[in-house]
């Protein structure tokens, strides 16, 4: 098990990453009214066939070579379903895979999310020729990450100098804070 | 709030600089961590986080830190991988931020292999 929902996002998210996805939409809602947190990663990779999917919740399904025992996708899944939420996949050969979990917020069970701006940071950082776009919306204030603009502006320069990666550590703390007020869920 | 006008005066500031790191010197130091489900399960991404700051922080131009998936030491995670041109392979183990950091100080900037951590001591046991 994950100690952290952010924790399994860092995880899940590289199955994209080796699905060979150029670009990974993360979405993290927290919705007080409906007592939900919902997360959805969202790749343009190769996508699965109807049979992988059938699959790919079995903890004995993996596409790694190094050894028989996948766990990611059954973890997530776990965490998700034991607080009453929800967890559920779709897939398309050749244009991707939406991965969906909704947590219920007020259950004894449910884990904290945990450093998502360090899963984000993380991500975009050991990636740097892949595109993230992250959305974060607290109760109906939102702001959204996209390394498209950041690309942009930068040109050639990547994502893992110093600098830059420092500033999108402080660019997810800063424009989280605005949303959140810190009010860790 | 961050904006985007701030990564423009970066950029800015950064197209004056020349050459502002080597990626492709001979002396290239590569450090990888473990990042598959075992490895975050265990920790990792808080050593990954100690030891990409502490590489910045002391502006070790010459050590690159990237991740991998599952080595296949699920139970020695998290795991620490140190790649010196021309030298064998550090398998580094059950790693947390203090040990990551006494790897950096001693290992990568002083060239001392920190024996403690690596993957023989820890089987010798």
């Amino acid at each position: 098990m994950m100690p952290e929902i952010s924790l399994n996002v860092l995880d899940v998210a590289q199955n994209s990453v080796r699905a060979n996805a150029s670009l990974i939409e993360i979405l993290l809602t927290v919705d007080h009214a409906r007592d939900l947190i919902t997360i959805v990663i969202k790749d343009n990779g190769c996508g699965m066939t109807k049979e992988q999917l059938d699959t790919v919740e079995d903890p004995f399904f993996t596409t790694r070579t190094t050894r028989k025992i996948g766990l990611g996708i059954p973890f997530f899944k776990m965490a998700a379903e034991s607080t009453g939420g929800s967890f559920n996949i779709e897939s398309t050969v050749n244009v991707g895979t939406t991965t969906t979990a909704t947590f219920v917020i007020s259950h004894i069970d449910r884990m904290p999310i945990g450093d998502m701006n360090c899963t984000i940071h993380s991500l975009i950082t050991l990636n740097p020729t892949l595109d993230f776009v992250y959305t974060y919306d607290f109760d109906g204030l939102a702001f959204t990450l996209d390394t498209r603009q950041f690309r942009e502006i930068l040109g050639d320069i990547g994502f893992d100098e110093p600098e830059i990666s420092q500033y999108i550590m402080n660019y997810l703390k800063e424009n989280s804070f605005e949303v959140d007020k810190g009010i860790q869920i | 709030m961050k904006s985007l006008e701030e990564l423009k005066a970066i950029r800015e500031r950064m197209q004056h600089q020349v050459g502002f790191r080597s990626d492709s010197g001979d002396d290239q130091i590569r450090v990888v961590v473990g990042m598959a489900t075992c490895g975050i399960a265990s920790g990792a991404r808080p050593v990954l986080t100690a030891l990409s700051s502490a590489v910045q922080e002391k502006s070790l131009a010459n050590v690159s830190v990237t991740q991998t998936g599952c080595i296949g030491l699920c139970q020695y995670e998290p795991i620490v991988e140190v790649m010196e041109p021309g030298k064998e392979k550090v398998t580094y183990v059950k790693m947390n931020p203090e040990k990551a950091l006494e790897v950096v100080e001693q290992h990568l900037i002083k060239g001392t292999v920190v024996t403690k951590y690596t993957i023989s001591s820890a089987m010798d046991k």
